[in-house]
Parts: C-alpha cells; sequence; structure tokens
C-alpha cells in the first residue's frame, strides 16, 4: 500500500527553485533513502512534506488523502513527523518537557518511558535543559521528539550531521530498533555507504531533480555516485 | 524615613507599573510583538469595568470580574483577526497595526465617553483610603499592598504556568522556535491566541488599577505604555520576574525622584532607563531575533 506520494512537486524560495517537478512514493513499512550533494534540494523536499515549506505546485497525497495545503501540526496529528536538521530543540525546556510537549493524540507504543527506553543515554538526563546537552544526545532527544507523535511516516534529516563517528553508529542501533517495528522512514544522509546499507530503495537528487531511484541492492555504487555528482545523467 | 518611605511607596507604585507591563512582556516573550496599543487596551479594560459599575452599582473588583472574561476573549479574537495576519509580513508589520490599533481604541473611546477624565476609586470600596501608620514617616496603604500581593501572585502564577504545566511548556517551546514547535504538532496559531488572550486580560487588571488608584480619560493609554515599556526593557526584555524587577526599579526612581524635586519624578524614572539602555545595550549588542 502507498503511505505517501509526492507528485510534479515545486518548491521555490523566491526566485530560486530548491525543486523542481520531483514525484516518488513510499511504500508502507519501507524505507527510503534521499540522497545527493548539498543544495539538492532534500532538506526543502522533507519540510514540504513535513507542511512547514508551502511548495509552489504539485500535491502531496498521505495514506490516500491530500494534504497539499495542510498546516505542519495537522500533518503530525496524521502521523507525519520530521526530525529536523539541526535538531531544533526547545533549548530552554528539559529532555522530559521536550517530549511531552510533542505527544499528539495518536495512539501507539512511544511515550515518555519508551523513548528512554530506546534512548539510554538519555535517561540520566531526563530533567535537564535540553541546551546542556551533547550533540548525540541532543539528537536522540529530537529523534524521540518525532516518535512522541507515534509516527507512520518519519522523515529523518541528516541525524548524523556533526554528530562523532561513534554516536552515529548508536544513533543508527536505535533507528534500527524503530525501523524494524515497521515503521516507514524517509531519510536523507550524506553517507552513502550508510544510505545503501539502511535503506531498501535509496532516490538520488541533483539541483532539485530525481536523476536516479531504484532498490538500494540492484544499484551498483558507481552508478550512484555518478548521479549524486551529476557527472553522467542517466539518459 | 522619608527616604525609606519613598522607597516603599516605590515599591507599590512599581507593583502596578509591573502589572501594566505583564502584558507587554508576555506579548513581546513570546511572539516578539511590540505591542504600542497596549496601554489603550488597558484603559479600554478600565471603561468596561466603569460602565459595569455604572449600569450596576457593583463594586469595582466585582465588575472587573465580569470585565474579565470580556478581555480575554477580546485579545483571542485580536489575535486571530489582526495581529496573526500582521506576523506573517515580518517584524515591523506588527508594531504599525498595533499604532493603529492604539488610534483606533483612542478614538472610539473619545466618540463612546467623550474626553472627560473618569475614576473608580469611589467604586472600590474603603481599601482605596484604608493606611497603616508604621513609625511616624512610614506609612502603607492598603491599596498599595494590595497591588503588591496581587502583582507577586500574578507573576508566580504565571511561572508555575510556564515552568509546571504542558499548555506553559507549549508556550515556551513556541517562543523558542515556532517552526520546530509547529512540526512537533503545535498549533502555533493557537499558542499565540492563547498569549494574548492572557496579556490582553492581564491588561485589563492593570487598567483596574490605574482606575482605582487615580483617573484616566481615552487618551491615558500611552503614558501607560510608557511605563509599562520602560518597566519590561529594564528587567530584561522577555524575562517575567525581571518585568516585576524593572517596574518595581522604575516606581522607586520615581519615587525617590520625586523626593529631590516633585517634578523630577517622571524623569527620574526616564534617566534609570535610558541608564539601562546604555549599559544593557551599549555596543551594539541589541539583536533583534527575526526568525
Amino acid at each position: 500500500m502507498t503511505l505517501l506520494q509526492v507528485e510534479a512537486l515545486d518548491c521555490r524560495y523566491g526566485l530560486l527553485q530548491a525543486v523542481r517537478g520531483v514525484s516518488f512514493d513510499i511504500a508502507q513499512g519501507e524505507t527510503l533513502a534521499l540522497i545527493g550533494a548539498n543544495g539538492a534540494g532534500k532538506t526543502t523536499l522533507l519540510r514540504a512534506i513535513a507542511g512547514a515549506h508551502r511548495p509552489a505546485t504539485g500535491r502531496v497525497w498521505f495514506a490516500g488523502a491530500d494534504i497539499t495545503h495542510m498546516p505542519a501540526h495537522r500533518r503530525v496529528e496524521l502521523g507525519i513527523a520530521l526530525v529536523s536538521e539541526g535538531r531544533r530543540l526547545f533549548p530552554s525546556l528539559t529532555v522530559e518537557e521536550n517530549l511531552r510537549v510533542a505527544s499528539a493524540r495518536r495512539r501507539g507504543r512511544w511515550n515518555v518511558d519508551t523513548v528512554l527506553d530506546v534512548f539510554p543515554l538519555l535517561k540520566p538526563r531526563r530533567h535537564m535543559p535540553a541546551a546542556t546537552l551533547s550533540g548525540g544526545e541532543q539528537q536522540a532527544v529530537a529523534i524521540g521528539r518525532a516518535l512522541m507523535s507515534n509516527p507512520r511516516l518519519l522523515l529523518l534529516d541528516e541525524v548524523s550531521l556533526g554528530l562523532a563517528p561513534v554516536v552515529v553508529d548508536a544513533v543508527y542501533r536505535s533507528l534500527g530498533d524503530v525501523i524494524g517495528e515497521g515503521a516507514t522512514v524517509l531519510l536523507v544522509e550524506q553517507d552513502l555507504t550508510r544510505a545503501l546499507q539502511v535503506a531498501g530503495r535509496v532516490v538520488c537528487m541533483l539541483e532539485g531533480r530525481v536523476v536516479l531511484q531504484g532498490e538500494a541492492a540492484s544499484l551498483d555504487r558507481d552508478r550512484v555516485v555518478s548521479a549524486y555528482f551529476g557527472l553522467r545523467r542517466p539518459a | 524615613m522619608t527616604v525609606a518611605n519613598a522607597v516603599l511607596q516605590g515599591v507599590f507604585l512599581g507593583a502596578f507599573y509591573a502589572v501594566l507591563a505583564c502584558g507587554l512582556s508576555i506579548m513581546f516573550g513570546v511572539m516578539r510583538i511590540i505591542n504600542l496599543a497596549h496601554g489603550d487596551v488597558a484603559v479600554l479594560g478600565a471603561y468596561i469595568v466603569y460602565v459595569i459599575v455604572e449600569r450596576t452599582g457593583v463594586p469595582a473588583f466585582v465588575a472587573f470580574a465580569v470585565a474579565l472574561p470580556v478581555m480575554v476573549l477580546l485579545g483571542y479574537v485580536l489575535q486571530l483577526t489582526v495581529l496573526e495576519r500582521s506576523l506573517k509580513s515580518g517584524i515591523l508589520t506588527p508594531l504599525l497595526a498595533t499604532f493603529g490599533l492604539s488610534i483606533v481604541i483612542q478614538n472610539l473611546l473619545q466618540l463612546v465617553f467623550s474626553p472627560d477624565v473618569r475614576s473608580l476609586g469611589g467604586s472600590a470600596g474603603s481599601v482605596t483610603t484604608a493606611s497603616w501608620q508604621v513609625t511616624s514617616g512610614l506609612s502603607v496603604s492598603a491599596l498599595g499592598l494590595l497591588v503588591l500581593v496581587v502583582a507577586v501572585l500574578l507573576f508566580a502564577a504565571l511561572q508555575l504556568f510556564l515552568s509546571k504545566t504542558r499548555a506553559g511548556w507549549i508556550m515556551r517551546a513556541t517562543a523558542e522556535d515556532a517552526d520546530a514547535a509547529e512540526l512537533a504538532g503545535i498549533d502555533s496559531r493557537s499558542v499565540y491566541a492563547r498569549a494574548t488572550a492572557i496579556a490582553v486580560g492581564i491588561a485589563a487588571l492593570g487598567g483596574l488599577f490605574l482606575g482605582i488608584r487615580s483617573v484616566f480619560d481615552p487618551v491615558s493609554g500611552p503614558t501607560q505604555l510608557i511605563f509599562a515599556f520602560e518597566a519590561v526593557v529594564i528587567g530584561g526584555m522577555g524575562s517575567l520576574w525581571g518585568t516585576l524587577l524593572g517596574g518595581i526599579a522604575l516606581g522607586v526612581a520615581q519615587t525617590v525622584g520625586a523626593q529631590i524635586h516633585p517634578q523630577f519624578a517622571v524623569m527620574a524614572g526616564h534617566l534609570l532607563f535610558l541608564a539601562v539602555l546604555i549599559v544593557r545595550f551599549g555596543g551594539g549588542r541589541l539583536v533583534l531575533r527575526t526568525a
């Protein structure tokens, strides 16, 4: 079953066109990696799906409903959660408060305790302001905050950015638990190897367009690399 | 002893300024809106109380209990209809919108109530005249004490709301990062409307105290706004307890200034305000958050 369908989406910042006619879809339970160089439009695309950026044209469908003009907070209620690039925590709120402001009405397995079980490093930090946490801890809170709404579709924007490799491993191990639960995940990742490892399918963007997509297992690395840098455009 | 008395009276006066400043501080803290109509909203609240007192003969405090929900609702609607739209177009537009609102409120009040001066002092009972002589040079007025107690309770209640309740966390989260709050499932429009509703309700309380302490007319708002604004800036913009302390500092500066010369009272407050501005924001440290 198709959970998310993006149809000929155009996103602009004034005169700059960040996303150009992008179409793709994600099936329920699938993990899809969105890759591409800096400025390829990945973050904008994710923000448009989450409702934080209003697309110029095109449509976004979620679970059969047209959500193109729905505000972000209502999409969260429908089950779309975005972990923003740069974490974007509420700095003066404690870890627990950061999690609890995001608990939507949707029922599911995620609450403060289950999130802390998946990210045990947060347990001793529970009552500390988010501003005092390390980068890895902040990333865990950001992912936990997205999980609190019990999303059907989890959007992850560069969760490894600015983190030490050992911390990235820990974050992805925890994500493995989440993905293993049958969640649908759309992730943006700069690290190609990791993206191909985690995702079932890969969509590669270049200058706002989709230049390559396919099953992660069937794509050979050279083709992905050339699409990534735009060395040789597929016919 | 006269200086001690001046300081004490300054604390009472400052508590009144803090109540006036509280709503201004909330709106700035949550939405970065400097509400230039805040003083006029307070005066509007005083007029609503006045009308209820005139029509029914109930004491001013009872009339306020009736006026409060009206003002809270007014704040909610004001945010959704006027301020919400202005917020979408940069930081200057809300300033202009509230400036316009200030003029509209003043002219409506002129139209309905004429420029006559009114007071709520006569309908507030014995609290306006009662006082205790502590020593020969030191006296505590019942009204001053009442305003101080109410101000402290008000700020304590707001502090508890913001730090202990989920609605308070949501308000702080939205204030810190409205975009991230939306993505966490928070309806920022509704949070803003609630913040303005609270601010307008507290402004009405300030209007009640204004009317009981002294007199008001349709153009009293801007003067109150200036004192409220000075209290907010002296206390550190957007900080709640700072606003209470800022109001008290302003009140003390005015009453101590009056000891030096009766006409120096308001000027002393302005000088304190300017001194704080120079010390805190001198050297280009004033940074307006735009996003």
